[in-house]
Protein backbone atom coordinates (compact mmCIF):
# COMPACT_ATOMS: atom_id res chain seq x y z
CA UNK A 1 0.00 0.00 0.00
CA UNK A 2 2.63 2.27 0.68
CA UNK A 3 3.12 2.84 -3.16
CA UNK A 4 0.36 4.92 -3.08
CA UNK A 5 1.39 7.22 -0.03
CA UNK A 6 5.51 6.81 -1.00
CA UNK A 7 7.60 9.58 0.59
CA UNK A 8 7.60 11.85 -2.34
CA UNK A 9 3.78 11.80 -2.28
CA UNK A 10 3.59 12.81 1.40
CA UNK A 11 6.46 15.05 1.54
CA UNK A 12 4.57 17.16 -1.05
CA UNK A 13 1.11 16.57 1.19
CA UNK A 14 2.53 17.69 4.36
CA UNK A 15 4.67 20.63 2.59
CA UNK A 16 3.03 21.50 -0.51
CA UNK A 17 5.17 23.42 -2.57
CA UNK A 18 3.86 26.97 -3.74
CA UNK A 19 1.43 26.80 -1.09
CA UNK A 20 -0.72 30.43 -0.14
CA UNK A 21 -2.00 33.41 -1.76
CA UNK A 22 0.52 35.97 -4.09
CA UNK A 23 -1.43 39.82 -3.59
CA UNK A 24 -0.78 39.96 -6.92
CA UNK A 25 -1.41 38.18 -9.46
CA UNK A 26 -2.85 37.87 -13.37
CA UNK A 27 -5.06 34.87 -12.87
CA UNK A 28 -6.87 32.93 -10.52
CA UNK A 29 -9.72 29.99 -10.36
CA UNK A 30 -11.12 28.73 -7.37
CA UNK A 31 -12.76 24.96 -7.80
CA UNK A 32 -13.69 22.05 -5.82
CA UNK A 33 -14.57 18.40 -6.15
CA UNK A 34 -17.99 17.13 -5.49
CA UNK A 35 -16.62 13.74 -4.37
CA UNK A 36 -14.89 14.51 -1.80
CA UNK A 37 -15.25 18.11 -1.03
CA UNK A 38 -11.71 19.24 -2.19
CA UNK A 39 -11.07 22.82 -2.63
CA UNK A 40 -8.12 24.76 -4.61
CA UNK A 41 -7.25 28.23 -5.46
CA UNK A 42 -4.41 28.59 -7.83
CA UNK A 43 -3.06 32.24 -8.56
CA UNK A 44 -0.74 32.96 -11.29
CA UNK A 45 1.52 35.94 -12.08
CA UNK A 46 2.14 36.44 -15.66
CA UNK A 47 5.77 38.42 -16.95
CA UNK A 48 5.45 40.57 -20.22
CA UNK A 49 5.66 37.71 -22.38
CA UNK A 50 2.53 36.27 -21.25
CA UNK A 51 4.70 33.21 -19.38
CA UNK A 52 3.90 31.84 -15.44
CA UNK A 53 6.10 33.77 -13.15
CA UNK A 54 4.61 33.27 -10.05
CA UNK A 55 2.49 30.36 -9.26
CA UNK A 56 0.86 29.77 -5.41
CA UNK A 57 -2.34 27.51 -4.45
CA UNK A 58 -4.24 27.22 -1.84
CA UNK A 59 -6.88 24.90 -0.07
CA UNK A 60 -7.99 21.88 1.42
CA UNK A 61 -7.54 18.19 0.26
CA UNK A 62 -6.44 15.00 0.40
CA UNK A 63 -2.54 13.70 0.07
CA UNK A 64 -3.06 12.76 -3.53
CA UNK A 65 -4.97 16.15 -4.91
CA UNK A 66 -2.19 18.46 -2.92
CA UNK A 67 0.49 16.47 -3.57
CA UNK A 68 -0.48 16.67 -7.60
CA UNK A 69 -1.25 20.37 -7.60
CA UNK A 70 2.21 21.21 -5.26
CA UNK A 71 4.10 18.61 -8.18
CA UNK A 72 2.24 20.47 -11.00
CA UNK A 73 3.25 23.98 -9.49
CA UNK A 74 6.86 23.10 -9.54
CA UNK A 75 6.69 22.73 -13.45
CA UNK A 76 4.48 26.22 -13.89
CA UNK A 77 6.83 28.75 -14.31
CA UNK A 78 7.61 29.80 -18.06
CA UNK A 79 4.81 28.01 -19.41
CA UNK A 80 1.88 30.46 -21.23
CA UNK A 81 -1.62 29.70 -20.96
CA UNK A 82 -1.59 28.18 -23.92
CA UNK A 83 1.21 25.75 -23.27
CA UNK A 84 -0.95 24.87 -19.72
CA UNK A 85 -4.22 24.40 -21.42
CA UNK A 86 -2.56 21.91 -24.09
CA UNK A 87 -1.41 19.80 -21.13
CA UNK A 88 -2.86 16.45 -20.86
CA UNK A 89 -3.72 14.23 -17.55
CA UNK A 90 -0.34 12.17 -18.14
CA UNK A 91 1.67 15.25 -17.24
CA UNK A 92 0.22 15.13 -13.88
CA UNK A 93 0.06 11.30 -13.37
CA UNK A 94 3.98 11.09 -14.94
CA UNK A 95 4.89 13.61 -11.83
CA UNK A 96 2.88 11.35 -9.56
CA UNK A 97 4.64 8.62 -10.77
CA UNK A 98 1.97 5.72 -9.29
CA UNK A 99 -0.97 4.33 -9.72
CA UNK A 100 -3.99 6.37 -9.34
CA UNK A 101 -7.12 4.01 -8.81
CA UNK A 102 -10.36 4.97 -10.93
CA UNK A 103 -11.80 6.85 -7.85
CA UNK A 104 -9.05 8.71 -7.00
CA UNK A 105 -8.71 10.03 -10.24
CA UNK A 106 -10.58 13.08 -9.20
CA UNK A 107 -8.38 14.34 -6.56
CA UNK A 108 -5.32 13.76 -8.64
CA UNK A 109 -6.72 16.10 -11.67
CA UNK A 110 -7.79 18.58 -8.96
CA UNK A 111 -5.14 20.78 -9.73
CA UNK A 112 -4.84 20.74 -13.53
CA UNK A 113 -8.63 21.65 -13.95
CA UNK A 114 -8.01 24.27 -11.23
CA UNK A 115 -4.48 25.62 -13.45
CA UNK A 116 -6.55 25.26 -16.66
CA UNK A 117 -9.15 27.20 -15.50
CA UNK A 118 -7.42 30.20 -14.50
CA UNK A 119 -5.54 29.83 -18.02
CA UNK A 120 -9.15 29.38 -19.54
CA UNK A 121 -11.14 32.21 -17.29
CA UNK A 122 -13.64 29.87 -16.65
CA UNK A 123 -14.30 25.70 -15.84
CA UNK A 124 -12.02 23.66 -17.80
CA UNK A 125 -14.38 20.51 -17.74
CA UNK A 126 -13.70 17.59 -19.82
CA UNK A 127 -16.13 14.72 -20.78
CA UNK A 128 -14.71 11.73 -18.26
CA UNK A 129 -12.29 12.60 -15.48
CA UNK A 130 -12.10 8.68 -15.03
CA UNK A 131 -9.98 6.35 -16.97
CA UNK A 132 -10.56 8.44 -20.56
CA UNK A 133 -11.29 11.51 -21.29
CA UNK A 134 -8.01 14.25 -22.61
CA UNK A 135 -8.25 17.50 -20.51
CA UNK A 136 -5.58 18.71 -23.53
CA UNK A 137 -8.42 18.73 -26.07
CA UNK A 138 -11.13 20.84 -23.26
CA UNK A 139 -10.44 24.01 -24.04
CA UNK A 140 -8.16 26.23 -25.63
CA UNK A 141 -8.30 29.92 -26.02
CA UNK B 1 -36.69 -16.47 36.88
CA UNK B 2 -38.79 -13.53 35.97
CA UNK B 3 -36.79 -11.19 33.41
CA UNK B 4 -34.96 -8.29 35.36
CA UNK B 5 -36.05 -4.98 33.65
CA UNK B 6 -32.94 -4.48 32.64
CA UNK B 7 -32.34 -7.23 30.42
CA UNK B 8 -31.85 -6.24 26.77
CA UNK B 9 -33.99 -7.92 24.32
CA UNK B 10 -31.77 -10.21 22.41
CA UNK B 11 -31.40 -11.72 18.99
CA UNK B 12 -33.27 -15.22 18.43
CA UNK B 13 -29.79 -16.09 16.63
CA UNK B 14 -26.70 -16.34 17.37
CA UNK B 15 -23.93 -13.93 15.27
CA UNK B 16 -22.62 -16.16 14.06
CA UNK B 17 -25.56 -17.57 12.27
CA UNK B 18 -26.92 -14.31 11.26
CA UNK B 19 -23.58 -13.63 9.28
CA UNK B 20 -24.50 -16.87 7.71
CA UNK B 21 -27.15 -15.13 6.01
CA UNK B 22 -25.29 -12.71 4.00
CA UNK B 23 -23.14 -14.39 1.38
CA UNK B 24 -20.86 -11.40 0.96
CA UNK B 25 -19.78 -11.62 4.15
CA UNK B 26 -17.60 -14.35 3.29
CA UNK B 27 -15.32 -12.69 0.15
CA UNK B 28 -12.05 -11.22 0.64
CA UNK B 29 -10.95 -7.66 0.31
CA UNK B 30 -7.43 -6.80 -0.35
CA UNK B 31 -6.57 -10.17 0.92
CA UNK B 32 -8.28 -9.53 4.28
CA UNK B 33 -11.63 -10.73 5.25
CA UNK B 34 -13.98 -8.49 4.04
CA UNK B 35 -15.06 -5.72 7.81
CA UNK B 36 -18.27 -4.03 6.18
CA UNK B 37 -18.91 -0.73 7.72
CA UNK B 38 -20.77 1.44 5.65
CA UNK B 39 -24.07 0.09 6.82
CA UNK B 40 -25.12 3.87 6.47
CA UNK B 41 -24.49 3.88 2.34
CA UNK B 42 -26.22 0.17 2.15
CA UNK B 43 -26.61 -2.39 4.02
CA UNK B 44 -25.90 -6.44 2.88
CA UNK B 45 -28.47 -8.16 1.56
CA UNK B 46 -29.99 -11.37 3.44
CA UNK B 47 -30.56 -15.09 1.88
CA UNK B 48 -34.44 -14.21 2.77
CA UNK B 49 -34.14 -10.97 0.38
CA UNK B 50 -31.62 -12.64 -2.40
CA UNK B 51 -33.82 -15.82 -2.59
CA UNK B 52 -37.02 -13.98 -2.74
CA UNK B 53 -36.32 -11.84 -5.48
CA UNK B 54 -34.53 -15.07 -7.58
CA UNK B 55 -37.95 -16.92 -7.14
CA UNK B 56 -39.63 -13.49 -8.47
CA UNK B 57 -37.31 -13.41 -11.47
CA UNK B 58 -37.44 -16.93 -11.97
CA UNK B 59 -40.91 -17.97 -11.39
CA UNK B 60 -43.30 -14.90 -10.91
CA UNK B 61 -42.71 -11.96 -13.24
CA UNK B 62 -45.34 -10.13 -14.39
CA UNK B 63 -46.75 -6.51 -14.74
CA UNK B 64 -49.04 -5.69 -11.96
CA UNK B 65 -52.78 -4.20 -11.37
CA UNK B 66 -53.12 -5.30 -15.28
CA UNK B 67 -53.08 -8.80 -16.79
CA UNK B 68 -56.12 -11.05 -16.43
CA UNK B 69 -53.50 -14.12 -16.23
CA UNK B 70 -52.55 -16.02 -13.48
CA UNK B 71 -49.08 -14.58 -13.34
CA UNK B 72 -50.05 -11.08 -13.55
CA UNK B 73 -52.52 -12.13 -10.64
CA UNK B 74 -49.96 -13.19 -8.89
CA UNK B 75 -47.36 -10.56 -9.30
CA UNK B 76 -50.19 -8.29 -8.30
CA UNK B 77 -50.58 -10.33 -5.49
CA UNK B 78 -46.90 -10.23 -4.08
CA UNK B 79 -46.42 -6.86 -4.57
CA UNK B 80 -49.95 -5.67 -2.87
CA UNK B 81 -48.48 -8.44 0.25
CA UNK B 82 -45.00 -6.62 0.04
CA UNK B 83 -47.13 -3.01 0.64
CA UNK B 84 -49.20 -4.70 3.28
CA UNK B 85 -46.29 -6.13 5.17
CA UNK B 86 -44.14 -2.68 5.35
CA UNK B 87 -47.81 -1.33 5.71
CA UNK B 88 -47.99 -3.16 9.32
CA UNK B 89 -44.02 -2.78 10.05
CA UNK B 90 -45.17 1.31 10.11
CA UNK B 91 -47.99 0.75 11.75
CA UNK B 92 -49.83 2.04 8.62
CA UNK B 93 -52.91 1.52 6.46
CA UNK B 94 -51.89 0.00 2.98
CA UNK B 95 -53.23 2.88 1.26
CA UNK B 96 -51.05 5.13 3.68
CA UNK B 97 -47.91 3.56 1.77
CA UNK B 98 -46.38 4.36 -1.17
CA UNK B 99 -44.08 2.68 -3.05
CA UNK B 100 -41.10 4.88 -4.06
CA UNK B 101 -37.61 4.65 -5.91
CA UNK B 102 -35.74 5.91 -2.30
CA UNK B 103 -36.40 7.93 0.90
CA UNK B 104 -35.01 10.61 -1.99
CA UNK B 105 -37.95 10.65 -4.20
CA UNK B 106 -40.16 10.26 -1.23
CA UNK B 107 -39.19 13.80 0.10
CA UNK B 108 -39.08 14.54 -3.60
CA UNK B 109 -42.93 13.63 -3.52
CA UNK B 110 -43.83 15.66 -0.65
CA UNK B 111 -41.84 18.70 -1.86
CA UNK B 112 -43.71 18.99 -5.31
CA UNK B 113 -47.15 17.92 -4.48
CA UNK B 114 -47.48 18.79 -0.86
CA UNK B 115 -45.43 21.88 -1.34
CA UNK B 116 -46.34 23.15 -5.02
CA UNK B 117 -50.33 22.90 -3.31
CA UNK B 118 -49.88 24.79 0.04
CA UNK B 119 -46.85 27.14 0.06
CA UNK B 120 -47.06 30.38 -1.19
CA UNK B 121 -44.85 33.44 -0.89
CA UNK B 122 -43.35 34.24 2.55
CA UNK B 123 -44.19 30.58 4.04
CA UNK B 124 -41.19 29.19 6.22
CA UNK B 125 -40.10 26.35 6.34
CA UNK B 126 -37.77 24.57 9.15
CA UNK B 127 -34.89 22.08 8.47
CA UNK B 128 -31.81 21.14 10.18
CA UNK B 129 -28.47 21.82 10.50
CA UNK B 130 -28.03 17.97 10.26
CA UNK B 131 -30.00 16.87 6.90
CA UNK B 132 -28.92 15.02 4.57
CA UNK B 133 -29.04 17.11 1.13
CA UNK B 134 -32.01 14.58 0.06
CA UNK B 135 -34.08 16.35 2.72
CA UNK B 136 -32.69 20.21 1.64
CA UNK B 137 -32.62 20.37 -1.73
CA UNK B 138 -36.36 19.61 -2.19
CA UNK B 139 -37.03 22.61 0.19
CA UNK B 140 -34.48 24.67 -1.23
CA UNK B 141 -35.93 24.20 -4.76
CA UNK B 142 -39.73 24.28 -3.60
CA UNK B 143 -39.06 27.12 -1.35
CA UNK B 144 -36.79 29.40 -4.57
CA UNK B 145 -40.13 28.30 -6.96
CA UNK B 146 -42.62 29.77 -4.20
CA UNK B 147 -40.52 32.61 -2.56
CA UNK B 148 -40.90 30.96 0.90
CA UNK B 149 -38.17 31.11 3.31
CA UNK B 150 -36.15 28.11 4.66
CA UNK B 151 -35.20 28.37 8.68
CA UNK B 152 -32.06 26.11 9.69
CA UNK B 153 -32.67 24.96 13.18
CA UNK B 154 -29.38 24.10 14.53
CA UNK B 155 -27.37 21.80 16.73
CA UNK B 156 -25.56 21.66 19.88
CA UNK B 157 -21.86 21.05 20.99
CA UNK B 158 -22.52 17.36 20.99
CA UNK B 159 -24.47 17.22 17.59
CA UNK B 160 -28.02 17.12 18.77
CA UNK B 161 -30.66 19.02 17.63
CA UNK B 162 -31.33 21.82 19.69
CA UNK B 163 -34.64 22.46 20.85
CA UNK B 164 -35.12 25.40 22.57
CA UNK B 165 -33.71 27.14 18.94
CA UNK B 166 -36.24 25.19 17.18
CA UNK B 167 -38.88 26.58 19.36
CA UNK B 168 -37.80 29.55 18.85
CA UNK B 169 -38.34 29.33 14.40
CA UNK B 170 -41.56 27.78 15.39
CA UNK B 171 -43.16 30.50 16.92
CA UNK B 172 -42.16 32.41 13.32
CA UNK B 173 -45.37 30.20 12.18
CA UNK B 174 -43.31 27.90 9.63
CA UNK B 175 -46.31 25.00 8.02
CA UNK B 176 -43.29 22.55 7.68
CA UNK B 177 -40.84 21.07 10.03
CA UNK B 178 -38.36 19.11 8.01
CA UNK B 179 -35.68 16.37 9.86
CA UNK B 180 -34.24 13.35 9.74
CA UNK B 181 -35.12 10.58 12.57
CA UNK B 182 -31.35 9.69 12.81
CA UNK B 183 -28.38 11.45 11.69
CA UNK B 184 -26.34 9.81 9.21
CA UNK B 185 -23.23 12.02 10.10
CA UNK B 186 -23.55 12.09 14.28
CA UNK B 187 -25.48 8.96 14.69
CA UNK B 188 -28.43 11.19 16.78
CA UNK B 189 -31.53 10.06 17.37
CA UNK B 190 -33.56 12.82 17.35
CA UNK B 191 -37.19 12.93 19.35
CA UNK B 192 -39.46 12.99 17.10
CA UNK B 193 -42.34 12.39 18.88
CA UNK B 194 -41.48 15.53 21.22
CA UNK B 195 -40.49 17.30 17.66
CA UNK B 196 -43.84 16.37 16.31
CA UNK B 197 -45.51 17.72 19.14
CA UNK B 198 -43.39 20.97 19.27
CA UNK B 199 -44.05 21.23 14.97
CA UNK B 200 -48.04 20.33 15.44
CA UNK B 201 -48.96 22.98 18.87
CA UNK B 202 -47.53 25.81 16.34
CA UNK B 203 -49.61 24.90 13.22
CA UNK B 204 -46.99 23.24 11.25
CA UNK B 205 -46.74 19.23 9.62
CA UNK B 206 -43.81 17.16 10.11
CA UNK B 207 -41.36 15.68 7.43
CA UNK B 208 -39.44 12.57 8.57
CA UNK B 209 -36.32 11.19 6.98
CA UNK B 210 -36.18 7.93 7.84
CA UNK B 211 -33.35 6.74 5.81
CA UNK B 212 -31.24 5.49 8.51
CA UNK B 213 -33.57 5.24 11.39
CA UNK B 214 -34.98 2.31 9.08
CA UNK B 215 -33.04 -0.81 9.74
CA UNK B 216 -32.52 0.72 13.28
CA UNK B 217 -35.36 1.45 15.40
CA UNK B 218 -38.89 0.12 15.74
CA UNK B 219 -41.52 2.65 13.62
CA UNK B 220 -44.84 3.25 14.61
CA UNK B 221 -46.09 6.09 12.94
CA UNK B 222 -48.81 6.75 15.29
CA UNK B 223 -47.14 7.01 18.17
CA UNK B 224 -44.42 9.02 16.37
CA UNK B 225 -46.53 11.74 15.28
CA UNK B 226 -45.11 11.94 11.92
CA UNK B 227 -47.22 13.27 8.91
CA UNK B 228 -45.16 12.20 6.58
CA UNK B 229 -42.25 9.58 6.90
CA UNK B 230 -39.79 8.42 4.24
CA UNK B 231 -37.89 5.10 4.62
CA UNK B 232 -35.38 3.67 1.76
CA UNK B 233 -35.22 -0.41 1.66
CA UNK B 234 -31.55 -0.90 0.57
CA UNK B 235 -29.91 0.45 3.83
CA UNK B 236 -33.11 -2.00 5.33
CA UNK B 237 -31.06 -5.25 3.94
CA UNK B 238 -33.27 -5.22 0.70
CA UNK B 239 -32.91 -3.91 -2.89
CA UNK B 240 -31.87 -0.79 -4.39
CA UNK B 241 -34.84 1.07 -6.13
CA UNK B 242 -37.62 0.61 -3.79
CA UNK B 243 -38.40 2.70 -0.81
CA UNK B 244 -41.62 4.13 0.62
CA UNK B 245 -43.65 7.19 1.66
CA UNK B 246 -45.73 7.21 4.45
CA UNK B 247 -48.22 10.07 4.50
CA UNK B 248 -51.30 10.67 6.34
CA UNK B 249 -53.82 9.69 4.69
CA UNK B 250 -56.16 12.76 4.62
CA UNK B 251 -52.76 14.31 3.49
CA UNK B 252 -52.53 12.01 0.54
CA UNK B 253 -56.02 12.28 -0.47
CA UNK B 254 -55.96 15.67 -0.76
CA UNK B 255 -52.59 15.88 -2.96
CA UNK B 256 -52.03 15.91 -6.48
CA UNK B 257 -49.94 13.35 -8.68
CA UNK B 258 -46.72 13.54 -8.56
CA UNK B 259 -45.66 11.60 -11.66
CA UNK B 260 -48.07 11.29 -14.51
CA UNK B 261 -48.59 8.25 -16.72
CA UNK B 262 -50.15 4.34 -16.52
CA UNK B 263 -51.60 2.85 -13.09
CA UNK B 264 -51.94 6.10 -11.50
CA UNK B 265 -56.05 7.14 -13.06
CA UNK B 266 -59.30 6.19 -12.92
CA UNK B 267 -60.53 7.62 -16.02
CA UNK B 268 -58.66 9.27 -19.12
CA UNK B 269 -60.85 11.58 -21.88
CA UNK B 270 -59.39 14.13 -23.95
CA UNK B 271 -60.79 16.62 -21.71
CA UNK B 272 -60.56 14.88 -18.18
CA UNK B 273 -58.73 12.59 -16.05
CA UNK B 274 -59.56 11.65 -12.92
CA UNK B 275 -56.62 10.01 -10.66
CA UNK B 276 -57.30 6.20 -9.03
CA UNK B 277 -57.39 5.91 -5.19
CA UNK B 278 -54.50 5.45 -2.96
CA UNK B 279 -51.88 4.71 -3.29
CA UNK B 280 -51.67 3.64 -7.01
CA UNK B 281 -52.44 7.90 -7.66
CA UNK B 282 -49.21 8.83 -7.14
CA UNK B 283 -47.32 5.21 -8.15
CA UNK B 284 -47.31 5.96 -12.23
CA UNK B 285 -45.63 3.70 -14.40
CA UNK B 286 -44.77 0.04 -13.88
CA UNK B 287 -43.28 -0.06 -10.47
CA UNK B 288 -40.31 -1.34 -9.26
CA UNK B 289 -42.49 -4.76 -8.37
CA UNK B 290 -39.26 -7.17 -7.87
CA UNK B 291 -37.83 -4.75 -5.80
CA UNK B 292 -40.65 -4.30 -3.83
CA UNK B 293 -41.36 -7.79 -3.10
CA UNK B 294 -37.82 -8.34 -1.89
CA UNK B 295 -38.49 -5.38 0.09
CA UNK B 296 -41.17 -7.09 1.89
CA UNK B 297 -39.11 -10.03 2.33
CA UNK B 298 -36.70 -7.71 3.76
CA UNK B 299 -39.06 -6.36 6.83
CA UNK B 300 -40.21 -9.82 7.30
CA UNK B 301 -37.05 -10.92 8.21
CA UNK B 302 -36.25 -7.41 10.36
CA UNK B 303 -39.46 -7.93 11.98
CA UNK B 304 -38.44 -11.67 12.58
CA UNK B 305 -35.07 -10.96 14.39
CA UNK B 306 -36.86 -7.75 16.09
CA UNK B 307 -36.12 -4.45 16.00
CA UNK B 308 -35.60 -4.21 19.72
CA UNK B 309 -32.65 -6.81 19.70
CA UNK B 310 -31.12 -5.05 16.34
CA UNK B 311 -31.01 -1.70 18.06
CA UNK B 312 -29.46 -3.77 21.34
CA UNK B 313 -26.95 -5.30 19.61
CA UNK B 314 -25.91 -2.16 17.52
CA UNK B 315 -26.08 0.39 20.79
CA UNK B 316 -23.84 -2.35 22.19
CA UNK B 317 -21.22 -2.70 19.45
CA UNK B 318 -21.55 1.23 18.86
CA UNK B 319 -20.95 1.88 22.54
CA UNK B 320 -17.38 -0.10 22.35
CA UNK B 321 -16.53 1.46 18.98
CA UNK B 322 -16.56 4.68 21.10
CA UNK B 323 -14.33 3.86 23.54
CA UNK B 324 -11.74 1.36 21.41
CA UNK B 325 -12.00 4.46 18.59
CA UNK B 326 -11.11 6.84 21.55
CA UNK B 327 -7.80 5.22 22.01
CA UNK B 328 -6.56 6.35 18.38
CA UNK B 329 -4.44 9.48 19.40
CA UNK B 330 -5.29 12.15 16.89
CA UNK B 331 -8.88 11.74 16.32
CA UNK B 332 -11.63 14.16 16.30
CA UNK B 333 -15.01 12.15 17.49
CA UNK B 334 -18.38 13.34 16.29
CA UNK B 335 -21.73 12.81 17.67
CA UNK B 336 -23.34 12.52 20.98
CA UNK B 337 -22.16 10.17 23.40
CA UNK B 338 -23.18 6.70 23.66
CA UNK B 339 -26.37 6.48 24.81
CA UNK B 340 -30.08 6.28 24.52
CA UNK B 341 -30.05 9.11 21.72
CA UNK B 342 -26.90 7.48 19.89
CA UNK B 343 -27.28 5.16 16.81
CA UNK B 344 -24.80 2.96 15.26
CA UNK B 345 -23.04 5.58 13.02
CA UNK B 346 -19.42 7.05 14.34
CA UNK B 347 -17.91 9.87 12.22
CA UNK B 348 -14.32 10.75 12.92
CA UNK B 349 -11.57 13.48 11.18
CA UNK B 350 -8.03 12.64 11.78
CA UNK B 351 -6.00 15.03 12.55
CA UNK B 352 -3.40 15.83 9.52
CA UNK B 353 -4.83 12.66 7.44
CA UNK B 354 -7.79 13.27 4.86
CA UNK B 355 -10.60 11.63 5.14
CA UNK B 356 -10.49 9.66 1.69
CA UNK B 357 -6.58 8.66 2.55
CA UNK B 358 -7.88 7.09 5.80
CA UNK B 359 -10.58 5.33 3.74
CA UNK B 360 -8.08 3.98 1.25
CA UNK B 361 -5.65 2.43 4.33
CA UNK B 362 -8.52 0.95 6.26
CA UNK B 363 -9.63 -0.53 2.40
CA UNK B 364 -6.12 -2.37 1.88
CA UNK B 365 -7.18 -4.02 6.08
CA UNK B 366 -10.17 -5.32 4.34
CA UNK B 367 -12.13 -2.14 6.25
CA UNK B 368 -15.32 -0.52 4.20
CA UNK B 369 -15.80 2.90 6.01
CA UNK B 370 -17.62 6.04 3.94
CA UNK B 371 -15.61 8.75 3.76
CA UNK B 372 -16.45 12.40 2.45
CA UNK B 373 -19.02 15.09 3.19
CA UNK B 374 -21.89 12.23 3.60
CA UNK B 375 -24.22 14.60 1.18
CA UNK B 376 -24.27 16.97 4.34
CA UNK B 377 -22.30 19.74 3.46
CA UNK B 378 -24.81 22.50 5.68
CA UNK B 379 -23.36 19.73 8.66
CA UNK B 380 -19.77 19.71 8.04
CA UNK B 381 -19.61 23.16 7.44
CA UNK B 382 -20.81 23.45 11.25
CA UNK B 383 -18.54 20.62 12.22
CA UNK B 384 -15.81 23.05 10.66
CA UNK B 385 -14.46 19.97 8.68
CA UNK B 386 -14.40 19.29 4.76
CA UNK B 387 -15.34 15.38 5.04
CA UNK B 388 -15.52 12.86 8.00
CA UNK B 389 -14.77 9.19 8.06
CA UNK B 390 -17.57 6.96 9.03
CA UNK B 391 -17.88 3.82 10.41
CA UNK B 392 -21.93 2.86 10.66
CA UNK B 393 -22.86 -0.39 12.17
CA UNK B 394 -25.42 -3.31 11.05
CA UNK B 395 -27.06 -6.18 13.07
CA UNK B 396 -24.19 -8.81 11.85
CA UNK B 397 -21.03 -6.37 12.78
CA UNK B 398 -18.88 -7.68 15.59
CA UNK B 399 -16.16 -6.65 18.23
CA UNK B 400 -13.73 -8.11 16.10
CA UNK B 401 -14.10 -5.97 12.83
CA UNK B 402 -14.50 -2.62 15.48
CA UNK B 403 -10.72 -4.10 16.70
CA UNK B 404 -9.49 -4.28 12.86
CA UNK B 405 -10.83 -0.37 12.64
CA UNK B 406 -8.91 0.32 15.49
CA UNK B 407 -6.17 -1.61 13.89
CA UNK B 408 -6.28 -0.15 10.70
CA UNK B 409 -6.73 3.76 11.80
CA UNK B 410 -2.94 3.01 14.29
CA UNK B 411 -1.94 1.91 10.36
CA UNK B 412 -2.71 5.04 8.86
CA UNK B 413 -1.03 6.80 11.08
CA UNK B 414 1.69 4.96 10.74
CA UNK B 415 1.76 5.67 7.26
CA UNK B 416 1.45 9.59 7.57
CA UNK B 417 4.08 9.27 9.89
CA UNK B 418 2.04 11.22 12.46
Amino acid sequence: MDELYRDQILEHYKRPHHFGRLDEFDLDFEDSNPFCGDEQHVFLKLDREGKVSEVAFEGQGCAISTAATSLLSDELEGMTREEILALPKDFVLELLGIDISATRMKCAMLGLKVVKGASLGKAADWEDEGEQGDPAEAASL
Amino acid sequence: MEPTATSAPTLPRSIEEIRGEFPILAREVHGQPLAYLDNGATAQKPLAVIETLDRYWREQNANVHRGVHTLSEEATELYEDARQTVASHLGADRREVVFVRNATEALNLVAYSWGHTNLTAGDRIVITEMEHHSNVVPWYQVAQEKEAQLDWAPIDAEGRLDLEALAKLLELGPKLVCVTHVSNVLGTINPIEEIARMAHDAGALLVVDGAQAGPKLELDMAALGADFYAVTAHKMYGPTGIGALFGRRELLEAMPPFIGGGSMIRKVSKDLITWADLPAKFEGGTPAIGEAIGFGAAVRWIDELGLPAIHAAEAELTAYALERVAEVPGLTIFGPPAGDDRGGIVSFAMVGVHSHDVSEILDRHGVAVRAGHHCAQVLMERLGVPATTRASFAVYNTRDEVDRLVEALLDARRVFEL
